[in-house]
């Protein structure tokens, strides 16, 4: 029996699934989430009474969101600033909770939030409809490449439990869901305030034949393997510190063997693995994705830190241009002719916008402008980049991993882009 | 991979990306049960070398067993270590009844501040996790601090796909937390399964264990009977009171470990 195959068999759960709460300020996320965690006990009675305490100092009923917003000024002003991360977990699997801000200034958290979550809930206040952050969400998650979303409808409390403001909604939204392709896996009646569908199905929406929150979260399916993809392993950095030469990366796809070829891109060097190291464990035979890991090779080929090891048979592109869609942070613009830098898997390169395809609202989807010279913060752009060298990457269909980049400007991480095609193929589909 | 195998390997991949982007780099090393096992996944991630000095802010009021377990290790380890101290501040007679946030900016704050400024650290690595408070929740894995040691929690970069932030101005330092996606009980369950050192303290005497360890004058025991680490789980697993409930500083004020943090604490 393999180690995880023992942690099954006892009961205690192996896998972990990140969730990601988003929605527009004020839909609910926080109370959804604070609710979660008292009704299924994973909120400490330290924390209740603390936070019982803020509310009656406050003259407050009790806030279920501020068990999530622990911040002062979160709690003043009743909004979420930054991420929060919450564990819990069900007889299934173990949860992390992302909790993630809804207002617009605070985009750039609700992003880190969700590029680290396997899946999804959308809010929507039933009262206040669709709002702008509503849509802008939905469509970041698709770009983040999630998948599995499930939309929920709070404040059902607030219409009545309504079945007929509930669908009108629901319909609108697919609508527009349609539009970005995104599939909702479902979409939820609740009030998270009053519990109702959150833990148990409610008695007060008998027309909702659907899962509560706790029984889709049961529901979504496992993370997608990625040890079927061809391998990828960014080599991180050298190490010397004996007699060993330890080449050490993470296994992002794929798997890799003692005695296999490994293709390293962009260096474009070929050598056998000869070990695979380990410290206080049995040196591995093999090692798949979300290892990391450390390989000695039989040739000392110079490889450096950037370099991607690939299968032979199935390596990455290696190119100095590609089109990418491209999220922007930065309160500067992004612009035409600049340079920046750019940082994929382990590789780091400087890259000049040599083409701002189009621009669209990352709200109302609605083109900005074609051919444009800049990206406003919040905005989401086609673009044409060339790196200052050739680099190894994949499309992110192909190996999601290796097929994504972030933009540093000024020491920080301003942008974040997905590439879709190498310049040759996107000049042929023309 | 099991659930173990999974944080682990995600912390190694943030302590190697931290040795490669920071010539001047520095371990926080409290002798607690977190930074034991950060030193553990340092050796892992080093292949059994670890190339970062630790750090050791002494406030002069830890607990006497923590100084030796730490004398004890860092001569069989082979460590490097760093013994940082507020004399300045001893001298003057600062403790803990002069005030505990103020005595804890002076002696650990402001003394990790002396060592940083004294050896030019520019990236520190610490044992924090999300689950410890409500302010660490919040925490990116890369956080930066200000050239005032300040951590401006209303504005945090963007930290995404496993990108971080390592390009930082001149004057300022950047924290990394490669524990932070860990829970207490995993903690307990990798020390069982790797059979990490660790001090004794944690283990129940005449009813009452340590659950989170600090100087002698703030820090409590809890009332418990688990003497091994099976029961230190079970005991954890069940309860429904916080970790650092023991920990008289964070209760200072209702939001004393955002102002303590927000400072540069830990």
């Amino acid at each position: 029996m393999t180690a995880a195959e023992t942690e099954a068999a006892s009961g205690t759960s192996t896998e972990t699934l990140r969730f990601v709460m988003v929605g527009h300020v004020d839909h609910g996320k926080s109370t959804l989430v604070g609710k979660l965690l008292t009704e299924t006990g994973f909120i400490t009675e330290t924390k209740i009474a603390h936070v019982k305490k803020v509310c009656e100092d406050q003259g407050k009923a009790f806030e279920f969101a501020f068990l999530l917003d622990g911040l002062e000024e979160e709690r003043d002003q009743g909004i979420t600033i930054d991420v929060a991360q919450m564990f819990f977990k069900t007889k299934r699997r173990n949860y992390v909770v992302i909790d993630a801000p809804g207002h617009k200034e605070f985009l750039k958290n609700m992003i880190s939030g969700a590029s680290s979550a396997d899946v999804a809930f959308l809010m929507i206040d039933a009262e206040e409809g669709i709002q702008e952050q509503t849509k802008r969400h939905a469509y970041l998650l698709s770009l983040l490449g999630i998948r599995q979303i499930a939309v929920v409808m709070n404040k059902m409390d607030l219409v009545g439990y309504s079945e007929e403001v509930f669908n009108k909604t629901r319909d609108a939204y697919l609508g527009y869901l349609s539009t970005i392709n995104v599939k909702p896996h479902s979409f939820i009646p609740i009030s998270a305030y009053h519990g109702e569908n959150v833990v148990k199905k409610s008695e007060k929406m008998p027309w909702y034949k659907g899962l509560s929150i706790l029984e889709t979260l049961d529901n979504f399916k496992s993370n997608d393997d990625r040890s079927k993809l061809p391998l990828r392993l960014p080599v991180q950095d050298v190490y010397k510190f004996d007699k060993r030469r330890i080449i050490a990366g993470r296994v992002e796809s794929g798997t890799v063997s003692v005695g296999d070829e490994v293709l390293f891109l962009p260096s474009n060097k070929t050598v056998k693995v000869k070990t695979i190291e380990a410290w206080h464990a049995e040196e591995p035979r093999s090692v798949g994705p979300g290892i990391s890991t450390g390989l000695t090779m039989e040739d000392q080929t110079f490889i450096e830190r950037g370099d991607i090891g690939c299968d032979p048979a199935r390596p990455a592109q290696v190119a100095d241009h590609f089109t990418a869609n491209l999220f922007w942070m930065g309160q500067k613009h992004l612009q035409k002719g600049g340079r920046y830098l750019l940082k994929l898997a382990t590789q780091e390169v400087e890259c000049l916008v040599q083409s701002i395809v189009k621009v669209i609202n990352s709200s109302t989807l609605e083109e900005i402008s074609r051919n444009a010279h800049e990206v406003a913060k919040n905005e989401v752009a086609e673009v044409i980049l060339t790196t200052k060298k050739p680099i190894a990457f994949d499309t992110f269909d192909a190996v999601p991993e290796t097929g994504r980049f972030v933009i540093v400007h000024e020491h920080d991480v301003r942008g974040g882009g997905i590439i879709q095609k190498t310049v040759q193929e996107y000049g042929a589909a023309i | 991979m099991t659930h173990l195998d999974k944080l682990e390997n995600q912390s190694i991949f943030i302590l190697r990306e931290a040795y490669k982007k920071f010539k001047k780099l520095a371990m926080l090393w409290s002798i607690g049960k977190d930074s034991n096992v950060l030193l553990w996944l340092a050796r892992k991630a080093f292949y059994g070398h670890v190339p970062i000095p630790l750090v050791h802010i002494d406030t002069s009021y830890k607990i006497p067993e923590m100084i030796e377990f730490r004398d004890k290790y860092a001569k069989e380890w082979n460590l490097n270590l760093i013994v940082g101290q507020n004399k300045k501040a001893l001298a003057e007679g600062m403790n803990h009844t002069l005030g505990r946030i103020t005595c804890c900016t002076a002696l650990k704050t402001q003394g990790l501040q002396q060592i940083m400024e004294q050896y030019d650290y520019k990236g520190l690595i610490l044992g924090i996790r999300r689950d410890e408070e409500s302010t660490r929740a919040k925490e990116r894995y890369f956080s930066p601090r200000d050239k005032n040691f300040e951590w401006d929690f209303k504005d945090q970069p963007p930290e995404l796909w496993d990108q971080f932030k390592t390009n930082f101005d001149e004057n300022t330092h950047i924290r990394i937390h490669p524990l932070l996606h860990w829970t207490e009980v995993n903690v307990w369950e990798y020390i069982k399964r790797e059979n990490i050192p660790f001090v004794s303290l944690y283990f129940a005497k005449n009813g009452k264990r340590y659950r989170s360890l600090g100087c002698a004058p703030c820090t409590n025991t809890i009332d418990s009977n688990a003497s091994t680490i099976d029961e230190i789980i079970a005991e954890l697993k069940a309860t429904r009171t916080s970790e650092r409930a023991g920990r008289a500083q964070d209760q200072e004020d209702t939001y004393a470990m955002q102002r303590l943090r927000s400072k540069g604490y830990m």
